[in-house]
């Protein structure tokens, strides 16, 4: 194309007269990358969202995996019944609990023997299986003496390799005998779950019991730790919330705009950033070291979280403060309402659902926060005497759910592994209620308006 | 000699409702009204007009304190109200806005039901002993604002789902529930189509026979229509302030002239 093969064109056109116009079918260069680019950019934001997915998923399938086993466990019950001679003459002999512990096996063997299977076994195997049972048993008949020559149905907790065996964490494969779990002693725990006396049931105890020594999985439980984020939580909410919202009415509506208020409001903004952590020390040396508050309560936990949390409180506030329309507040003032009632009458309730989702997200924050906790002592520990004494108040030591699964993770027992995962099950089920709560309650305060 | 003047111009004016006097209005460093002298008749409708920016709002604001809401403003000179200086200290702003109520641009009805949106008022200041008073009022209100056909039925219904007219004659309604002496009125038409606007307009009227009505408008027309008086504001000066009659027929000033004739503004 030249000017000399255009120029006959435009000599043929009238002058003065409107160009040809360009028919709709046809799409132009530029229409047509400007199409490509939005399809680009949609496709991009379905592969962003698209790769989302497919780790949340990934993540729930492996939390899911991996928790469910902590949910279960394995017991060895046993009808048992102890005469009175039986027990007046173990208490006689010299090793008391290993007396107990003959009776016992006796009684097992008389149980296998009844549902006609017959394996030999010995006191050690035994022990391997179930640990010391005759400690248990004795306990319980010197606390119920009553129970004397009736039968009583025990439910011992297997040992941790039983645990896995019935899970299929530990096969004959990849087991090694060790004087925890011999390769034979597996053809005894298969008769034993054939004939009905070993069995998986659902862990109460993984809920409501407390935390246990190292060497035993079997009996740990997040309850304990729960108690403790709860009451956390409490203090978090009770301190927080008002404070906060106090702060932010303030800062919003009556404090002068000043210098000052700069700064105040810059600083909000960088506490908000700052690692938790740095909350934790501030929290051992402030709150224990100088106001000598006990060490690993959960109110000093709630103390140090509620630092942590107001700085969110305070901006999710202020924002919706910020985002009620001013002629609300012109209506209120030009009724004659004082600058109180007008906030307190009609800026409030508007600015609530905000508030309220705010403050949520806040406590779901502290919940899942662990470092500070490390610091002030709210980590794991074997809570004796639970429920009674240990964990009831305020002031009395206790863990917390992060702090605990943190706990677990770093033990080296395989059963405490997946007690973590069990336990991230349950921080995620305390995470999905309060957000599912805090919706509720958003649509609720939304729909008075 | 002066002095001797203005005590005569005070007595020949007891009968003003508001008299404002070397009134000046500075935001931070801008001077915002200059110089502002105004009487105010009781019982009759007071228009403000101008180009925007010239202050009217603003002036209009700074009788009943609402500028107090804003840090930066500052007001001096005079303002009385039945003979009282409204910016004495001994002045609370709540009572006055109780005395001088207001009516705004936008209608703003509070999110809530009609009945609580008249009610709101009169419980803040007690002047209900019982419910059925408070009922009373509220239907008195919408009676005066000409509503209480249309929403009788329907009192529990938000106030904000009504129609823009509707939500601005509750917002005068809601005004006269406090029982104020003055009224101020933003701009109370500009949202509204001329129908509404008209209702308005004919509300504006009847109330005249009640309170001391002070309007601010960019209507020519509505000033026309509505008003006894007419302020012509420009560039933060009271220009020329007179019946309306005369304001429009037989202006003084040049820029008065000017602005009605459409030169400017």
């Amino acid at each position: 194309m030249t000017d000399t093969t255009l120029s006959p064109i435009t000599s043929e056109t009238p002058s003065g007269a409107p160009a040809k116009s360009k028919s709709l079918y046809a799409i132009d260069d530029l229409t047509r990358k400007r199409n490509a680019a939005e399809k680009r950019f949609k496709a991009y934001g379905i592969g962003a969202i698209a790769i989302g997915l497919f780790f949340l998923v990934v993540l729930a399938v492996s939390i899911i995996s991996e928790g469910i086993p902590a949910f279960t466990k394995t017991v060895v019950s046993v009808d048992f019944t102890l005469t009175q001679e039986q027990f007046d003459e173990a208490e006689g002999t010299l090793f008391k609990t290993k007396a107990y512990e003959g009776i016992f096996v006796n009684a097992l063997q008389g149980q296998l023997e009844a549902s006609g299977v017959s394996v030999p076994f010995d006191n050690a195997t035994i022990e391997r299986i179930v640990g010391k049972p005759g400690g248990t048993i004795r306990e319980f008949f010197q606390a119920n003496p009553d129970k004397l020559g009736e039968p009583v149905q025990f439910e011992l907790a297997a040992s941790s390799r039983v645990d896995g065996y019935m899970n299929g964490r530990v096969t004959r494969e990849n087991m090694t005998d060790s004087r925890f779990l011999m390769k034979a002693d597996l053809d005894l725990v298969d008769k034993l779950t054939e004939s009905g006396i070993i069995k998986t049931v659902f862990n109460w105890n993984f809920i409501t019991g407390a935390d246990s020594g190292v060497d035993n999985p079997g009996g740990a439980g997040i309850g304990a730790s729960v108690v403790g984020s709860f009451f956390m939580m409490l203090v978090v909410l009770f301190l927080a919330l008002p404070i906060g919202v106090a702060a932010s009415i303030y800062l919003e509506e009556f404090a002068p705009q000043n210098k000052l208020t700069d700064l105040i409001e810059v600083n909000i903004s960088n506490l908000a950033a700052v690692p938790s952590i740095v909350f934790g020390i501030l929290g051992l040396a402030v709150f224990i070291q100088f106001m000598h508050l006990p060490q690993s309560a959960p109110l000093v936990g709630g103390l140090v979280l509620t630092l942590m949390t107001l700085p969110t409180i305070i901006i999710s506030t202020r924002a919706s403060l910020k985002a009620v329309p001013p002629s609300i507040r012109d209506a209120a003032l030009g009724v004659g309402a004082s600058k109180m009632q007008a906030i307190f009458h009609h800026v409030l309730p508007l600015a609530m659902p905000g508030i309220l989702t705010g403050t949520i997200i806040g406590l779901a924050q502290a919940l899942g926060e662990t470092a500070p906790l490390l610091l002030i002592g709210m980590v794991g520990f074997v809570a004796r005497g639970y429920p009674d004494g240990v964990v009831s108040g305020f002031v009395d030591p206790n863990s917390a759910m992060p702090a605990q699964i943190y706990t677990w993770a770093a033990r080296a027992d395989y059963a405490f592994y997946e007690k973590a995962w069990g336990g991230i099950i349950v921080l995620l089920v305390f995470l999905l209620t309060m957000n599912i709560l805090a919706v509720i309650l958003r649509r609720r305060f939304e729909r008075r308006w | 000699m002066n002095q001797m003047l203005n005590t005569e111009r005070a007595n020949n004016m007891t009968d003003s409702k508001i008299s404002a006097n070397k009134v000046q209005v500075y935001y931070g460093d801008t001077h915002a009204i200059k110089d502002v002298d105004i009487e105010i008749q009781p019982r009759s409708v007071t228009a403000f007009i101008g180009p925007s920016g010239c202050g009217k709002s603003t002036f209009l604001r700074t009788l009943n304190r609402m500028n107090d809401t804003i840090d930066i403003c500052r007001v001096e000179g005079s303002i009385k109200i039945d003979g009282e200086d409204i910016y004495d200290p001994k002045v609370d702003p709540v009572q006055l806005r109780a005395k001088v109520g207001m009516v705004f641009q936008k209608p703003n009805p509070f999110p809530k039901s009609i009945y609580d949106n008249i009610a709101y008022g009169p419980r803040i200041h007690g002047l209900a002993r019982s419910k059925s008073d408070l009922d009373d009022i509220v239907a008195s209100s919408l009676q005066k604002a000409g509503l209480w056909e249309e929403v009788k039925n329907r009192l529990d219904e938000p106030g904000t789902g009504m129609s823009g007219g509707q939500q601005q004659r509750l917002c005068i309604a809601r005004a006269i529930a406090v029982s104020p002496e003055v009224i101020l009125m933003d701009e109370p038409c500009s949202a509204l189509d001329p129908i509404a606007t008209a209702k308005v307009e004919e509300l504006i009227d009847e109330l005249r026979e009640n309170y001391t009505i002070v309007i601010v408008t960019h209507s020519m027309q509505q000033a026309a229509r509505v008003s006894q008086r007419t302020a012509f504001f420009h560039l933060g000066i009271l220009v020329e302030e007179g019946p309306t009659e005369d304001i429009f027929t037989n202006p003084k000033d040049k820029r008065t002239q000017d602005y009605i004739t459409g030169r400017f503004g």
